[in-house]
C-alpha cells in the first residue's frame, strides 16, 4: 500500500459555542485518487475539508484535537507557513467565485503571490491550467475580460483552473458541481478523472450518485462522526453499516 | 357578511396603496418645487448682475461687488480639504471594523461611530472654535485659528461617521465565499482585503464617499463658526492656514439681514443654486459610476 498523502489521527473540532462538527475522525487519503466525502448535510464534510487546508483558521473560537498529518508533517504544528499550506492543497468551492478582475489574472493571481514573475512561464500555466480544466476552448481568444462575464458553468471551470494554476500537491473540491447543469457537470467530473493521475483529490459530492459515479475511496459521515470508509465500488454495492446502506438507498437525507 | 368583509378590506388596500403613492409622487413634487422655487428667486439675479460680474473675485455686496468665485473655490477647498482627511481615515476605519477587529470590538465599535453622527454641528463648531482653532494657530503658525484648514479637519470629523459606516455595512455584505476564494490560493489576510473584499465592495464604498463629501459640501454650522468667513480667493496653498468663507456659511449668514427681493438677495439664491448644481452632479457621477461598475460586475456581485 502506497504511503496516504493525508493522515487524520482522532480529529475531533469543536466551534465556539461548544457544537461538535467532527468527532473523533481517523482517516488516511491516498495520492492519486478520487476520496469522496460524502453524507446528509450538517454532517462535518466541509468542516473536514476545511481542516485539511487550514481554512478555518479564521473561524473564532474553533478548537482541534488530534493530528492533522500533511506528507508525514502535522500542518497544525507552530511554524508551519498557512499560505505555503494553502498552495499545496488548493481549493475549489461550492459557488464559483471569481475573483474581480480578468480571466488571465485570475488564474496568475495565485502564482505571482507565490513570487512567479516570469510572463512566459506565467502564460504557459494560464494554458496549461485551462486546459487541463477543459475551459481553455471556450476562453483562449478573450482572456483579458473580466471573469464575471463567464457563464456559471464557465466560472466554476475557471476556479478549478485558478487552483490547478498553483500547480497544487492535493485538490480540496466542496459540492462543485452544485450550481452547474448535467453538461458542465459531466465535463468537470471529466476533468476529475484525469487530474486524479497527477494530483490527490478530496471532494466532498454533491450528491450520493455524484459519489458513486467519482470515487475511488468513499467516506460516509453522519453528524460529525466517521461511519464507513471503504473502495467506492464497495461501499456502494455492499455497505458494512445499516446507518450507510439506509442513506444511499435514499431511505433517509 | 363575509361580502362585506371582503370589500372592506378591499378598500382598506385600495386605501393604503394610494396613500404610499401619493407620499412617494409628494416627495418628488417637493423637491421639484425646491429646485423651481431657487430657480425662480436666484433665476433673476441673471438679469441683474451679468455673468461676468459674478464670476469676478471680489465679494462685497454692500458696494455691488458680486463675484461668487471666492465663495465657490472656498467651499471645494474646505471640502477637497475634508475628503482628504476623511476617505483614508474612514476607509481604513472601516475596513479594520469590518475585517480586522475581533467581534466583541466591532460590536463597541459600530454603534459608538455612529452616536458620533448624531452629534449636532453646532456642537462640533463651538468645539472646533475653542479646541481644533488654537491648535492650528499655535503649531501651524497660522496668524488665526479661524482658517480653511480648521473647517476642513471639523468637515472631515463629522463625514467619519457616516463614511465608516457605510463603508462597513458594504463590506461586510461581501459573502464570506468571496474572502475563502482569495485565502484558499494563498493570500494572506491583507491580500484578501485589498484584492478581493475592498473591490468587491466597491460601488458600497463610493456610495459611502458621496455621502460623506456630500454631507461636507452642504454643511453650514460649523464651517461658519471656524473658517473665519473672509471672502478671499484660496489660490495658493497657504490659502489653507488662511480663513475662507464658503456657499453655505455666506448664505446663512446674510441671508437674515437682507433686503427681501433686492439683487443680493438675488444672487444669494444663485449661490444656493450653484450648490443645489455642484451636489446634484456629484450624486449623478457617483449613480453613473455605480451603475457603470453594476454592470460589469453585475454576475459578480449579485
Amino acid at each position: 500500500m502506497r504511503e496516504p498523502k493525508f493522515l487524520l489521527e482522532n480529529v475531533s473540532y469543536i466551534y465556539e459555542d461548544g457544537a461538535r462538527a467532527l468527532h473523533d475522525i481517523s482517516l488516511c487519503i491516498y495520492p492519486h485518487k478520487i476520496t469522496a466525502i460524502f453524507g446528509p448535510a450538517g454532517g462535518g464534510k466541509s468542516t473536514l475539508l476545511r481542516l485539511l487546508n487550514r481554512l478555518n483558521d479564521l473561524v473564532p473560537g474553533r478548537h482541534l484535537e488530534g493530528r492533522v498529518l500533511l506528507d508525514g508533517e502535522d500542518i497544525y504544528a507552530p511554524g508551519v507557513d498557512v499560505h505555503a499550506l494553502r498552495r499545496r492543497v488548493g481549493m475549489v468551492f461550492a459557488t464559483p467565485v471569481p475573483l474581480p478582475m480578468s480571466i488571465r489574472r485570475n488564474l496568475t493571481y495565485g502564482p505571482e503571490l507565490a513570487g512567479v514573475r516570469d510572463r512566459a512561464r506565467l502564460d504557459e500555466l494560464v494554458e496549461r491550467s485551462l486546459r487541463a480544466a477543459a475551459l481553455w476552448d471556450e476562453v483562449k481568444d478573450r482572456l483579458d475580460e473580466p471573469a464575471s462575464a463567464l457563464s456559471g458553468g464557465q466560472q466554476q471551470r475557471l476556479c478549478l483552473a485558478r487552483t490547478l494554476a498553483l500547480e497544487p500537491e492535493v485538490i480540496l473540491l466542496d459540492e462543485p458541481t452544485s450550481g452547474l447543469d448535467p453538461i458542465s457537470t459531466a465535463k468537470v467530473e471529466a476533468s476529475l478523472q484525469e487530474l486524479k493521475r497527477r494530483y490527490t483529490i478530496v471532494i466532498v459530492p454533491h450528491s450520493v450518485q455524484q459519489a458513486a459515479r467519482v470515487a475511488d475511496h468513499a467516506v460516509f459521515m453522519l453528524q460529525g462522526e466517521l461511519v464507513e470508509e471503504g473502495p467506492g465500488e464497495l461501499l456502494f454495492t455492499r455497505p458494512h453499516d445499516q446507518r450507510t446502506e439506509d442513506y444511499i438507498t435514499g431511505r433517509f437525507g | 357578511m363575509a361580502g362585506h368583509t371582503r370589500t372592506q378590506r378591499t378598500f382598506s388596500e385600495y386605501l393604503i396603496e394610494r396613500l404610499i403613492q401619493t407620499t412617494g409622487i409628494l416627495v418628488i413634487l417637493f423637491l421639484a418645487l425646491i429646485f423651481l422655487f431657487l430657480l425662480r428667486e436666484g433665476g433673476a439675479t441673471f438679469f441683474e448682475v451679468s455673468l461676468r460680474d459674478l464670476l469676478q473675485t471680489r465679494w462685497y455686496p454692500n458696494e455691488e461687488y458680486f463675484g461668487i468665485l471666492p465663495l465657490v473655490l472656498g467651499s471645494l477647498l474646505v471640502t477637497l480639504g475634508a475628503a482628504a482627511i476623511s476617505l483614508p481615515l474612514g476607509l481604513l476605519t472601516a475596513v479594520f471594523i469590518a475585517e480586522v477587529a475581533p467581534r466583541w470590538m466591532r460590536e463597541v465599535l459600530k454603534p459608538l461611530i455612529e452616536v458620533l453622527a448624531g452629534i449636532p454641528s453646532v456642537v462640533l463648531g463651538f468645539l472646533g472654535m475653542v479646541v481644533v482653532s488654537p491648535l492650528v494657530r499655535e503649531y501651524l503658525g497660522a496668524p488665526t485659528g479661524l482658517t480653511a484648514l480648521s473647517g476642513s479637519l471639523m468637515l472631515g470629523y463629522m463625514a467619519l461617521p457616516t463614511i465608516v459606516s457605510v463603508a462597513e455595512d458594504a463590506l461586510d455584505a461581501v459573502p464570506k465565499s468571496y474572502r475563502d476564494a482569495a485565502l484558499a490560493l494563498g493570500a494572506t489576510h491583507w491580500q484578501t482585503i485589498w484584492r478581493m473584499t475592498v473591490p468587491a465592495a466597491r460601488s458600497g464604498i463610493l456610495t459611502a464617499v458621496m455621502l460623506g463629501v456630500g454631507r461636507a459640501i452642504g454643511e453650514t454650522m460649523a464651517v461658519m463658526m471656524v473658517t473665519g468667513n473672509a471672502a478671499r480667493m484660496p489660490l495658493t496653498l497657504n490659502s489653507l492656514l488662511m480663513p475662507v468663507r464658503t456657499m453655505t456659511a455666506t448664505i446663512a449668514a446674510e441671508m437674515g439681514e437682507v433686503a427681501q427681493g433686492s439683487t443680493h438677495y438675488h444672487v444669494l439664491f444663485a449661490i444656493g443654486l450653484v450648490l443645489f448644481l455642484v451636489t446634484f452632479i456629484i450624486n449623478l457621477v457617483a449613480a453613473w459610476a455605480i451603475f457603470r461598475q453594476g454592470r460589469r460586475y453585475g454576475r459578480l456581485l449579485s
